[in-house]
């Protein structure tokens, strides 16, 4: 009744009997979350740290086995850091900033990330996904400590759902026998082969790549490799069609190969006819195999995140080629942009038409994602003979004109989406304003002293003001509003990104750290009206 | 609107003409098309321009 689907690296929420199991009636909870992957975990993290009580139910008793994600982008960071997660995962992780592309025999170029200067968390890291989601347990588990009302139940297996008007009703078997609970609002968090999209019999509509990748995480032997970010097009070593190495923690590499679509899974994963890939590409180094998996994928997404009660997020709601990082990178953000959505509906603050703009900006950051994710596809696998002949000719290129390396796509890194054009925007009247915190954009970081500009805000409503003045707070029908007083003065990184041409700056950030509204001064009509917007409730 | 140039422009026609055909001489297909293909890479980044490069990559399917 209860075969895992897959293996454990960390069993850190082992089955136990819940008093909900015995009750004649099923209890009803605010929120359930269905997965207790990274984005069901951060979703527990962001409502728990609002005081709304979260039941995050999962089939298994702990984070499965396998590097998989392994590029943690910053704006996910950053939202980590907000669940107060961020650091032990950036001390952990790798950082790299040197990447080198092979074509064929030989190295065509190499680049070097240049990271700005002052910004808490840096482009990415890597890191094994068992380590991030066992970050965010441990604060799971930090938050309970606190008293913050979050449970995680393992081994509840969610068999049906019944959608009702303003509620839903699930069954959940557990080792000990089935039960029912009910949830004013569910969060999807089931992965990309989503139970509850199946059960509730929804589409998921995209594009299948006909591709098949082998991934071979190894840790080498008295040997230093460098930590870079290793690309190969077409290698004549033979290991693979394209084939993509770099360094995770612990001195171990991860080693993509493309091996086609045609292929005898079982044949290709015994271990020597991976060391033979290998072996081919590494020449002879000694290494032990650290773990290994086949992957396909696809690009797909749903039509809405939203329906009725159930809110769809992460992989469950849309799914993206692995090239870039767009995959827990952009459900990091889902999170970050239902949390304070959702704990506003539930206080009464704000009207339900919110969360369908969740639906809407997230849809919105999902179809960036594919359109990236699918470009880099085309490609590093070219699925037309002219496709090939385009790739190849800019491969060459690149190796002697640097004109040409801006073309070459062996994935883009994965930037947090701005919300362009979208229903929650409030005006953007700061003349000279920079492009990169404009309206709809997440705020970019600064340093302020020995801390960070995005350490001391989100979670609620704040009003930036730089060299300003405005009130210290305001209550907006319900909703506060608490100033961050600033100054440019001796600030030369707040200036650049939050004055531009500009003498001075009013911003207001939603609670999920993007821009909602920008202007010269500050004048209360024009806040209130912003938040009533930024809320649904204009 | 257009900035895409679909007056005569080539200073020496004939000449440039015959060039671009040596350029192909005693090449295999699939040599000529990847001499194609780089030397439309090497045009498209001297102009730059996305709204002058999307008119000509119109005007070229048009047929």
């Amino acid at each position: 009744m209860f075969d895992d689907r897959y293996s454990l690296a960390h069993k850190i929420y082992p089955y136990e009997k819940h008093a909900d199991q015995d009750k004649a009636e099923a209890v009803r909870h605010p929120v359930v979350v269905v997965g207790g992957g990274p984005i069901g975990v951060a979703t527990a993290l962001d409502l728990g740290m609002q005081d709304i009580p979260v039941v995050v139910l999962d089939d298994h008793e702990g984070i499965g086995m396998g590097s998989r994600a392994i590029c943690f982008a910053k704006r996910c960071l950053e939202v980590a850091d907000r669940y107060g997660c961020g650091e032990p995962m950036l001390e952990k992780g790798v950082v790299w900033n040197l990447g080198k592309v092979f074509h064929k025999e030989g190295k065509i170029y190499e680049f070097n990330l240049l990271p700005e200067e002052g910004h808490k968390y840096p482009a990415f890291i890597n890191l094994q996904q068992p380590y991030f989601e066992r970050f965010m347990v441990d604060r799971l588990r930090a938050l309970q400590a606190e008293g913050k009302p979050i449970e995680i139940r393992g081994k509840n297996r969610v068999d049906n759902i019944e959608v009702k008007d303003d509620h839903v009703v699930l069954d959940v078997m557990t080792p000990d026998g089935p039960y029912k609970i009910e949830a004013d609002w569910l969060v999807a968090a089931d992965g990309a082969n989503s139970p509850t999209r199946d059960m509730l019999g929804l589409d998921f509509t995209g594009k299948v790549f006909q591709d098949s990748f082998l991934i071979a995480d190894i840790r080498m032997k008295n040997v230093e490799f460098p930590t870079e970010r290793w690309f190969w097009f077409d290698p004549t070593h033979g290991s693979g069609a394209s084939t993509l190495l770099h360094k995770q923690p612990d001195d171990v590499w991860r080693i993509d190969f493309q091996i086609g679509w045609d292929v005898d899974r079982k044949e290709e994963m015994k271990e020597e006819n991976i060391r033979r890939r290998l072996d081919a590409m590494l020449g002879d180094v000694e290494y032990e195999m650290v773990w290994s998996s086949i992957y396909t994928f696809q690009c797909k997404r749903m039509e809405t995140f939203r329906h009725g009660p159930v809110l769809f997020a992460g992989d469950a709601a849309h799914q993206v080629s692995p090239f870039g990082a767009r995959g827990a990178n952009s459900g990091m953000q889902d999170v970050d942009n239902l949390g304070w959505k959702l704990g506003m509906v539930l206080k009464g603050q704000a009207p339900v038409a919110l969360l369908d703009s969740y639906s809407e900006e997230r849809v919105h950051g999902a179809d960036e994602n594919i359109l990236n994710s699918t470009r880099s596809t085309d490609f590093i696998t070219p699925k037309t003979e002219i496709s090939k002949t385009f790739r190849d000719a800019v491969l060459t290129l690149a190796a002697k004109h640097a004109f040409a390396r801006p073309l070459v796509n062996s994935g883009r890194l994965s930037v947090p989406c701005v919300y362009d054009g979208l229903s929650l925007n409030g005006p953007d009247q700061l003349p000279g304003g920079p492009e990169r915190t404009r309206v709809g954009a997440p705020m970019v970081d600064a340093p302020l002293g020995n801390d960070w500009l995005l350490g001391q805000v989100g979670g609620h409503f704040t009003l930036l003001t730089i060299d300003a003045d405005a009130p210290e707070s305001l209550d907006v029908d319900g909703v506060d509003v608490t100033r961050l007083a600033l100054s440019a003065e001796g600030n030369p990184e707040l200036a650049e990104r939050y004055l531009g041409d500009a003498k001075a700056a009013v911003y207001l950030i939603r609670p999920d750290q993007h821009v909602a509204a920008r202007w010269e001064r500050f004048d209360t009509a024009s806040v209130r009206r912003a938040v009533n917007i930024a809320t649904a409730r204009a | 609107m257009s900035t895409l140039n679909t007056d005569p422009n080539i200073t020496a026609p004939d000449d440039f003409y015959a060039t671009l055909l040596a350029a192909h001489e005693g090449k295999s297909k699939e040599e000529s098309d990847a001499i194609n293909a780089r030397l439309v890479l090497i045009l498209a980044n001297q102009i730059g321009d996305t709204d002058t490069l999307n008119a000509a990559i119109a005007l070229a399917a048009e047929g």
